[in-house]
């Protein structure tokens, strides 16, 4: 038998929170945001430091996954090439809503450098992308930075998935 | 009327070119000069008709037949012991002769010397190939298909190496534009979502400088400035005068100043 009697409604701060649905699942989302193993070139190495542990992403609660379906985000992260944009474009394909797009560097943002037949001209050909993350590459605090902003990204965005995709393809 | 360019070769070129600068030549040194390299050439002599011989930079360069590559590269690896065979590809001459030129470079490992063999052949010749001696030219010659439509006879797997398999055109043609043909320009957008998205998607955005005045999200007009993602025809009404603060920037073609008479 309890010993004295909890009354939840006078008891100064309340146990309970009052919220909405949509932040609460953007909460969630946004703070376990887990990017797929994907490398493309060199901005790849940086993606690479910026999950290994003197940059940390794991404390952001940025953890890769090695399969298209555990992922949230897909970082592309180099310079993609015409032959290979057809398994970008299917890893993709292959990740679960909701997902987001972060495009890696200046090759994966404009085809960079590479001004040829042979480059995609911009990832944003072929998939939607959130964040375009300019750099040569970028240093893994300008990638963890990107995460931030997509994080705030998440956090104004419906929990509606049709209103999402209104609010992306706007 | 636009200038013609000559459309057999689209590489780009120098814009200013010196009239009178003549491109340095290696010196070509007789083949006597160098003992080992006399004797290779006997035996290749031996074996196959030698059309040119001399030593470049140290190393042999023999210009042979195409038919007798894999003869004179036999008897290169058999009897003269050069064991590598280091690089394999072809050079573009076709806007200048109609012919395609491709190198065979030889390693001697116990001698350290090298050679080159150099053969001509026409555009729809076929070569024959030379895995059976060196089993590099199993890429090598790939490559060579690949890059440049060279067609390689009795090769075990010949199949595009780099481009994708449905690639259409051999990229390093001098006829082949470095941003790629129409084919190359919408691959991506063809093969993933279809022709029929070529319009939604747009053509490639190639210019570095590109600059949209209407595009009020990334150009700012100097003079014109609108707030940013502002209605575009805003751009051209609006009218902000450049107003330079006396503080910083300082008129002197206004103030007090004297004229030399001459120099001093």
């Amino acid at each position: 038998m309890a010993q004295h009697q909890v009354n939840y409604a006078s008891s100064g701060g309340l146990p309970v929170a009052l919220t909405t649905v949509d932040k609460l699942l953007n909460w969630g989302r946004s703070n376990s945001l887990w990017p797929l193993t994907y490398g493309l070139a060199c901005c790849a190495i940086e993606m690479m430091a910026s999950g290994a542990s003197r940059f940390d992403f794991d404390r952001m609660g940025v953890i890769f996954r090695a399969s298209p379906r555990q992922a949230d985000v897909m970082i592309l992260a180099g310079t993609l090439s015409k032959k290979h944009a057809e398994f970008a474009r299917r890893l993709y394909d292959q990740m679960a809503e909701p997902k987001w797009v972060i495009s890696m560097g200046s090759c994966a943002n404009t085809g960079g450098m590479f001004n040829t037949y042979a480059t995609v001209q911009g990832v944003d050909r072929i998939i939607p992308v959130d964040i375009y993350l300019p750099g040569c590459a970028p240093r893994p605090e300008t990638l963890q930075y990107a995460m931030m902003m997509l994080q705030k990204k998440i956090r104004r965005e419906s929990a509606d998935m049709k209103k999402r995709k209104l609010q992306r393809f706007v | 009327m636009r200038k013609y360019t000559p459309k057999d070769n689209v590489q780009a070129k120098a814009k200013y070119t010196d009239r009178f600068w003549v491109a340095p030549q290696v010196p070509r040194l007789p083949v006597e000069e160098d003992a080992h390299f006399a004797a290779v050439l006997e035996k290749i002599k031996g074996a196959v008709e030698v059309l040119d011989a001399y030593i470049e930079i140290g190393q042999l360069v023999i210009h042979i037949r195409p038919e007798q590559n894999i003869d004179a590269l036999r008897t290169l690896k058999e009897e003269c012991g050069y064991a590598m065979c280091s690089e394999l590809s072809a050079v573009d001459y076709l806007a200048q002769d109609g012919e395609f030129e491709i190198f065979y470079q030889m390693l001697n490992l116990d001698e350290a010397k090298r050679v080159r063999f150099l053969t001509r052949i026409k555009e729809n010749q076929a070569i024959e190939s030379i895995v059976p001696l060196y089993a590099m030219a199993k890429f090598a010659e790939r490559e060579m298909y690949d890059m440049f439509g060279i067609v390689v006879n009795n090769h075990p797997y010949l199949k595009r190496i780099i481009m994708p398999d449905d690639w259409e055109g051999h990229p390093l043609r001098k006829t082949y534009p470095l941003e790629g043909d129409e084919f190359a320009s919408w691959y991506e957008v063809d093969k993933i979502f279809g022709k029929e998205y070529r319009d939604i998607i747009g053509p490639e955005l190639r210019d570095p400088a590109r600059i949209d005045r209407y595009d009020t999200q990334r150009f700012a007009r100097i003079g014109h400035e609108v707030p940013f993602g502002a209605d575009p025809e805003l751009v051209d009404e609006t009218e902000t005068p450049i107003e330079y603060s006396s503080d910083f920037l300082v008129d002197y073609n206004k103030g007090p100043h004297k004229v030399l008479d001459k120099r001093k």
